[in-house]
């Protein structure tokens, strides 16, 4: 033993400073701080291009850019937000908390981690210098449907390379974090005693690992038609477009579950917290968290009810996509059972996380709505889809991230942060969020088709109202930014457990933890399922 | 300044413009557009019953069990009744709504007895309509003019939902829509009739509808089609079947005094600055928004047609790619597919070879309609 100890000096705190150390890290700490600022740096890029989109829409006619370029915007917007923004932040926690939660030293493959990460700026200088290729970005949408992909520049060849290494770091990242769950766990802590938080990026990690290579194969499949003379998605060589939309959405409908799950998994571990209360139904959120992702493999072809699928299709996809709603809705009745007869306070983690549950059932109403076949007919690619995911992914997994921010700072840093300052970005966001979306509803029932850069003037009044709220959305994150790098500088010391009701593991340690925690495995006292004791 | 105008705007909107703030699906056409809407309806009520259900308690919570207050927490964590309860409840509820849109959904994908069918064909970016019955033809492409949305003052009353040729439908009848596409996928949408059918290249699929009454219903090309997916609209004329039938008898003439003035066009010959001014315009509606107004095109998307090898080479060759396009592009096969007259490919091509740093020496510079009807006849 002293021989390994030996021949791994990091072990003992001397780690490389500077760059070097952020470089060659195998820390769970630093790299999940890395995916943090990466996915932060990702999100405000991606943001300011929304700020582009709507500036554009802001009134009929167009202003600013040319429809060439509007759709650059449109495509590059969502794709920087799921690939850039959103999975990497909730992988940026799996790396911070998972060791934490399960009282591991770091991670089981510490070195495939320092990878992951690393992958992931490259994959997003590929995306971002596609801009000022000839032809310019991506502009066929995130979902890169054949056949208007295949006529695409080189930009389009540059973002499947891109989706390749990101594919790469998300099943290398997912691996790494089902092992570490597995195996890393302290003894004494049984599945079912986990943190729910662990429990939904256990699910998660194993969406991960089945679906993304479905995605590299779609996409691998689109690079062959446009050089290699294949027509898998080309109908007068044999191929079928509609086929493409089947594997993408067999990828894309888990990865919409990937992006919920462990903001879920956020939102149940802060509920608690706040209402002083266990988590009310521990055992039936584990088995919803599962049937959800279960379930998120036999819904893909709702995303294609006007694509001509023949009646039985569109009748087994609507009922499996609204039995979607069962597990759901298990979860928002739990979180509203654990808040009952509990001792409830407003920090600024617990406002994000109230705020989303009440927003993200909203946008399980429209995913209500949207899965009844005849109803999805007449807004299937309107509006009313744009705010649908928006509700869910900006409301559920954005504003998850902004919550776990806010209550994790205080253990990450040591200090607390500018209380003030994250409720009034907690308002403003809040409050612009729905500025900016609700109207969409009424924009897609009305008619307006998503992806236009110019619309008839019967849509202007929502959508200069859309454009306004965004514009206070988008500025609200630079408030973000700077409540998070005051935190980052200093502020009141937080002491080892800031939060009264908190009961996880993480707190247990100093704050900030120290480099190398849970050199020993802590002793696990549990009786019952985590929390509950 | 502008933004403080139109915040002025907003908040002192009046009631004229809230009336315009449509906050529901539009008025329907036909039957299934009717059934849509109050399937919607429905749904909307059960989301909303559980909106109360579920936020009341939630907020009453929130004002009750504050800390501030002096709550003090309970410890419980678990009750199987009323979970198994919260699970089989939703189910039940679900069922309630299945049902009506199964029947529905059997009834919008019931293309048989048709009265008449039509072939809708996507292109990019316009529509044309093909009556299998009779083989009446045309392209239905967007009237805005271009100068009106490149200059961001949006003036015609239907902005963007203008077409120069609509489609022509009788009421009362069921129409059977065979929708297809050239290129890429494009979706036939619009929302009165409660149809969307996306136009898959390569495949056929089948939409219907009966409208009930004589009108004008305008919609949108639905799925992302490239540049010009914003601006294919599509416009539905419904009128009587007498009226329909009169139409009809109208196209058949119209057509047949096309062919003839069409033949009178070709053999005509114009100056080079009548097709260069006809060419002009042509360019504008057809071909700047790929090409720009500059000839300079967008590099690495489409082809600069300043400079162009093909535009400065042989007429054949010039001719060749404006009438036939060039598969697997946005370049659409103007002539082939009639998209363009015999009379406009010969005044844009003039147009294109006379233009910006292009200057074909004479007689090369010139193509007359009766070029382009040669070239249509070895086709």
């Amino acid at each position: 033993m002293t021989d390994i100890a030996a021949t791994h000096p990091t072990q003992h705190g001397s780690h490389p400073g500077g760059l070097a150390r952020w470089l060659t890290t195998t820390n769970h700490k630093d790299i999940g701080t890395l995916y943090l600022w990466f996915s932060l740096v990702m999100f405000l890029v991606a943001g300011a291009l929304a700020m582009l989109i709507r500036a554009e829409l802001f009134k009929p006619g167009l202003q600013f850019f040319q429809p060439a370029f509007f759709n650059q915007l449109t495509a590059m917007h969502g794709l920087l937000m799921i690939f850039g923004a959103i999975m990497p932040a909730f992988v940026g926690f799996a790396n911070w908390q998972v060791p934490l939660m399960i009282g591991a030293p770091d991670m089981a493959f510490p070195r495939l981690n320092n990878w992951s990460f690393w992958l992931l700026p490259a994959a997003a200088c590929l995306m971002l210098s596609s801009f000022f290729v000839p032809g310019g970005a991506v502009a066929a949408g995130w979902t890169m449907y054949p056949p208007l992909y295949i006529q695409g520049g080189i930009a389009y060849d540059m973002m499947i390379f891109a989706v390749h290494i990101l594919g790469l770091s998300s099943i290398l990242g997912a691996i790494n974090i089902i092992t570490t769950i597995l195996n890393l766990r302290a003894p004494g802590m049984t599945l079912m005693k986990m943190p729910i938080f662990v429990w939904t990026w256990l699910i998660t990690a194993y969406l991960l690992v089945a679906v993304m290579p479905v995605l590299a194969g779609a996409v691998t499949m689109l690079l062959m038609d446009r050089h290699f003379g294949t027509h898998f998605f080309d109908a007068s060589g044999g191929g079928d477009p509609v086929m493409f939309q089947h594997l993408f959405w067999f990828f894309g409908h888990p990865e919409v579950y990937i992006m919920i799950l462990p903001a879920f998994g956020i939102v149940s571990t802060i509920l608690p917290t706040f209402a002083r209360k266990p988590l009310f139904g521990y055992v039936s959120m584990v088995y919803a968290v599962a049937s959800i992702a279960i379930l998120s493999f036999v819904v893909w072809a709702h995303h294609m009810f006007t694509t001509g699928i023949p009646a039985g299709a569109q009748i087994f996809f609507m009922y499996t996509t609204m039995l979607i709603a069962v597990p759901t809705g298990v979860k928002v009745f739990n979180w509203v059972a654990t808040l009952w007869r509990g001792s409830i306070t407003f920090e600024t983690p617990m406002l994000f996380v109230l705020a989303i549950v009440c927003l993200f059932t909203v946008g399980g109403f429209s995913g209500l709505v949207l899965s009844v076949v005849p109803v999805d007919v007449q807004l299937q690619d309107t509006y009313y889809v744009v705010a649908h995911f928006h509700y869910v992914l900006f409301a559920g997994a954005a504003m998850s991230i902004m919550g776990g921010i806010y209550y994790w700072l205080p253990k990450w840093t040591g200090h607390m942060y500018d209380e003030r300052l994250g409720k009034l970005h907690f308002w403003l966001t809040a409050i612009a969020f729905n500025v900016t979306f609700f109207p969409m509803h009424f924009l897609g029932l009305a008619g307006m088709p998503r992806r236009i850069p110019d619309y008839a003037p019967q849509f202007a009044d929502f959508n200069m109202m859309a454009s306004i709220g965004a514009f206070v959305l988008g500025a609200s994150q630079l408030l973000f930014l700077y409540t998070v790098i005051k935190c980052v500088r200093g502020g009141k010391p937080a002491g080892d457990k800031p939060w009264e009701g908190a009961t996880t593991l993480e707190w247990t340690l100093s704050s900030p933890p120290p480099y190398h925690s849970f050199t020993e495995p802590p002793q696990i006292y549990l009786e019952a399922p985590h929390g509950h004791a | 300044m502008m933004r403080r105008l139109a915040l002025t705007g907003l908040l002192l909107a009046p009631a004229h413009a809230l009336a315009e703030m449509a906050l529901n699906l539009p008025a329907p056409a036909t039957g299934i557009a009717r059934d849509i809407i109050a399937l919607h309806t429905f749904v909307l009520w059960i989301c909303f019953g559980i909106f109360l259900v579920v936020f009341g308690p939630m907020f009453y919570a929130l004002w009750r069990h504050r800390k501030a207050t002096g709550h003090v927490a309970a410890t419980f964590h678990d009750n199987r009744r009323i979970e198994v309860l919260w699970t089989i409840v939703p189910i039940f509820i679900l069922v309630s709504m299945a049902w009506p849109a199964t029947q529905l959904i059997l009834a919008m994908k019931n293309v048989g007895d048709s009265d008449l069918t039509i072939k809708v064909t996507g292109h990019q970016w316009q529509w044309e309509y093909e009556y299998l019955d009779d083989g009446v033809r045309f392209a239905s492409l967007l009237a805005t003019p271009r100068a009106e949305i490149d200059g961001g003052h949006p003036e015609s009353a239907h902005y963007l939902l203008e077409v120069n040729r609509p489609l022509v439908v009788p009421t009362g009848k069921k129409v059977r829509l065979v929708v297809t596409s050239t290129d890429v996928i494009h979706s036939w949408w619009v929302p009165a009739l409660g149809v969307k059918q996306d136009a898959i290249p390569g495949f056929i699929k089948e939409a219907w509808f009966r409208v009930d009454t004589p009108g004008t219903f305008r919609g949108q090309c639905a799925e992302l089609c490239g540049i010009g997916h914003g601006f294919m609209p599509i416009v539905v004329e419904a009128m009587a079947p007498e009226q329909f039938a009169a139409w009809r008898t109208e196209q058949e003439g119209a057509a047949a005094k096309a062919s003839l003035s069409a033949q009178a066009a070709a053999n005509a010959v114009l100056s080079l600055d009548e097709l260069k001014s006809r060419g002009e315009k042509v360019y504008a509606n057809t071909c700047a928004p790929c090409h720009q107004p500059t000839g300079a095109g967008i590099p690495g998307a489409f082809p600069p047609l300043d400079g162009s090898p093909v535009v400065n080479g042989a007429m054949e060759a010039h001719l060749n790619r404006v009438f036939n396009g060039k598969p697997g592009t946005a370049m659409q096969a103007f002539g082939k597919l009639k998209i363009l007259s015999d009379e406009d490919i010969a005044a844009v091509i003039t147009y294109e070879r006379n233009s910006w740093h292009n200057h074909v020496a004479a007689p090369g510079n010139i193509v007359e309609p009766a070029d382009v009807a040669a070239f249509a006849a070895h086709q």
